[in-house]
């Protein structure tokens, strides 16, 4: 959820609440005001009543509430001397000009005593209510309306505000979302004055600039390492082929050591692969030149060709279009070549090679294990899709960080029993 | 021939060392800056094979020097760094080639025999052995003065194991010269039996006498019969 709209959700409900517990009480204190001024018509009217009968001879009793509002009944003394002022509220039959017939009403009524003449009279007074319900239903009204409009305020106050004070946030975490480690030059920043915005500005580069000097070193590190395996390497290659070399070998011996001759040598290309992988993401290679897709394709398929004919793997180039790029060139030799070797590796005997060279892509297809490969793995260094490959898993993965130097795009999708890599060439 | 080979790690210079003399060459070995620098201002050498980094200096400034006294065309650089810019700068000074550590040491003979080869000035750019003579100028074979045909790869094959005669040259080695340098997969390099097996059938055809050994499943050897 946005922060503007985490921010209205929260001031909502909260300005909801504080609203209805408002308007619960102002109902109160209206209901009481209305309550006592009744109350004090009442007792005016009590008071004016009494005396107009007072004045009369005698008090005839007068038993509905007819256009005086009062009725007035005749009771017996003891009666009349505990009786004390009663308010109360009750409902009564009435016909407004709208009403087609009586309805109920609330009314507050007033029941007194007072005496005439030796004669003791019950008193009361009615005086029509305000309706609650009426009153409830306007008020709810008014809060809905007062609710609305502060909805409505609140929703443009945030637009407003968070365009404003909140847009360098927006704009720096665009920037962190592009960032790439070892790959992005500038450092995500944004201009502001907010102090928060500029101490998570601070906490941000600190935090890359830490992460980079991580990185480096890791690179440094495979790098170096790489370096310093050179010469033993070297040492341990040289050797076991003059080893091997010994005239009066015995079989036996002679296996281990080219059991372990091989087994060095795979170390060299691991390392190698390795070395490689630092170079371009050192971008120690930027000899960029322009050169023909169609061309170094064919000079590979032709160097690629005694491999594919020993597997009976036919190769077959179909080239749609001319299609130049500028980079560099061993780099272009060893991407597409070793997109096409992994094409004829991880091949069925008698299966077939399919490379396709468009406006603005090459296609590699073949023919392979049954079912698709796991699309996110396959260009993850030292991924294998069979376990006892002896490639260095590093093939794909030097292809994938040769694309990511140069922007081109590279993926892997499975179609009609086709395993197809596609390199596409945005800027060509 | 005389070889000199400046490199500091013992073992490795003591191993080419060893590999050298198989091939009859008079092996002279130098292990740090200063030596090196002695070495190369008295004598003469058909070719030096010199590391980059020496304990005491740097393998460059050898380099220079043998410039200077117009020595350098026959120097070739093994380094364990594949630097763009050593390289440059290594042939730049007039060094002849250069050779990331390791290497296979067919790939090595190869190189001197390229070298020395070019120090010859005689014309003749020719390799023999037995009653094989492949010329590298017009790229063609005979066997028994006979002309035979090669294709280009076989040609390629052919000219790497006369330049390694008697010796091994593994199918890593073999792969990596012929079919390019980047192979990264290991187990494909059975097909190089088919090329060796269509050279075969060649030299028997045309009673050549010699012929390749296999060499326990690591590669083959050119030998005489």
């Amino acid at each position: 959820m946005k922060l503007a709209n985490q921010t209205l959700k929260y001031l909502s409900v909260s300005v909801l609440m504080v609203i209805a517990l408002w308007s619960t009480i102002f109902y109160l204190f209206m209901l009481e005001v209305i309550h006592d001024n009744i109350d004090e018509e009442l007792e005016n009217q009590k008071r004016l009543i009494i005396q107009e009968l007072a004045s009369e001879a005698i008090v005839s009793p007068d038993l509905e509430f007819g256009i005086n509002n009062y009725k007035v009944r005749e009771i017996p003394e003891q009666q009349a001397i505990k009786m004390q002022n009663v308010y109360k509220d009750t409902m009564l039959y009435k016909q407004d000009d709208d009403d087609p017939e009586p309805e109920l009403e609330p009314v507050r009524m007033l029941t007194t005593a007072f005496e005439h003449k030796g004669h003791y009279y019950e008193l009361s007074i009615i005086n029509s209510m305000i309706e609650e319900s009426d009153l409830i239903k306007n008020l709810f009204y008014s809060v809905l309306i007062l609710f609305f409009l502060l909805v409505v305020s609140i929703v443009l106050i945030n637009k407003v505000v968070i365009e404003r004070l909140w847009s360098p946030l927006y704009y720096f975490l665009d920037q962190l979302t592009k960032f790439r480690l070892g790959k992005s030059d500038d450092k995500p920043s944004m201009d502001t004055n907010i102090v928060e915005f500029k101490d998570l500005q601070l906490a941000v580069t600190t935090l890359i600039r830490h992460n980079e000097e991580i990185y480096e070193q890791q690179k440094q590190f495979i790098g170096n390492a790489s370096h310093e395996l050179q010469t033993p390497l070297a040492i341990m290659i040289n050797k076991l082929e003059m080893m091997v070399e010994t005239e009066g070998l015995q079989s036996e011996q002679a296996n281990a050591i080219a059991e372990v001759l091989n087994t060095a040598e795979r170390l060299v290309r691991l390392n190698k692969s390795l070395l490689l992988l630092t170079k371009i993401e050192n971008r120690q290679f930027l000899n960029n030149e322009d050169l023909s897709l169609n061309t170094l394709v064919t000079n590979i398929v032709e160097e690629l060709e005694d491999m594919a004919t020993f597997k009976n793997i036919t190769i077959q180039v179909q080239q749609q279009l001319e299609l130049n790029l500028s980079l560099d060139s061993s780099l272009a030799n060893i991407m597409v070549s070793n997109l096409i070797r992994n094409a004829l590796f991880h091949n069925i005997e008698g299966g077939e090679v399919d490379i396709t060279i468009t406006e603005n892509a090459l296609l590699v297809a073949n023919t392979g294990v049954e079912g698709p490969l796991d699309a996110e793995q396959v260009f993850s260094r030292f991924y294998k899709s069979d376990a006892s490959s002896k490639g260095t898993g590093l093939g794909l993965a030097i292809v994938q960080a040769i694309c990511h130097l140069y922007g081109f795009e590279v993926s892997y999708h499975y179609d009609q029993s086709k395993h197809i890599f596609k390199l596409n060439f945005p800027s060509a | 021939m005389k070889v000199l080979i400046i490199e500091d790690e013992a073992e490795l210079r003591e191993t080419l060392k060893g590999s050298l003399v198989k091939e009859d060459y008079i092996v002279e070995t130098a292990g740090d800056f200063r030596s090196a620098m002695d070495k190369v201002s008295v004598y003469d050498y058909d070719c030096i094979l010199l590391d980059i980094m020496l304990p005491g200096g740097s393998g460059l400034q050898v380099l220079d020097l043998l410039k200077q006294e117009g020595k350098s065309d026959n120097v070739i650089i093994i380094s364990a760094k594949d630097s763009l810019d050593d390289k440059l700068r290594g042939l730049e000074l007039g060094a002849d080639d250069y050779l990331t550590k390791p290497f296979h040491i067919a790939e090595l003979n190869a190189r001197i025999k390229a070298v020395l080869r070019r120090k010859q000035r005689d014309g003749k750019n020719t390799l023999a052995m037995g009653n094989l003579l492949l010329d590298l100028n017009d790229r063609n074979l005979s066997i028994a003065g006979e002309p035979v045909a090669l294709n280009r790869k076989e040609f390629d094959i052919l000219n790497y194991f006369l330049l390694n005669k008697n010796r091994l040259v593994s199918k890593s080695a073999l792969a990596e010269h012929v079919w390019g340098d980047n192979t990264d997969q290991a187990d494909n390099l059975d097909f190089i039996y088919s090329q060796i097996k269509n050279l075969r059938k060649k030299f028997l055809t045309k009673q050549a006498n010699v012929d390749f050994e296999a060499v326990y499943g690591i590669g083959y050897k050119l030998v005489e019969k």
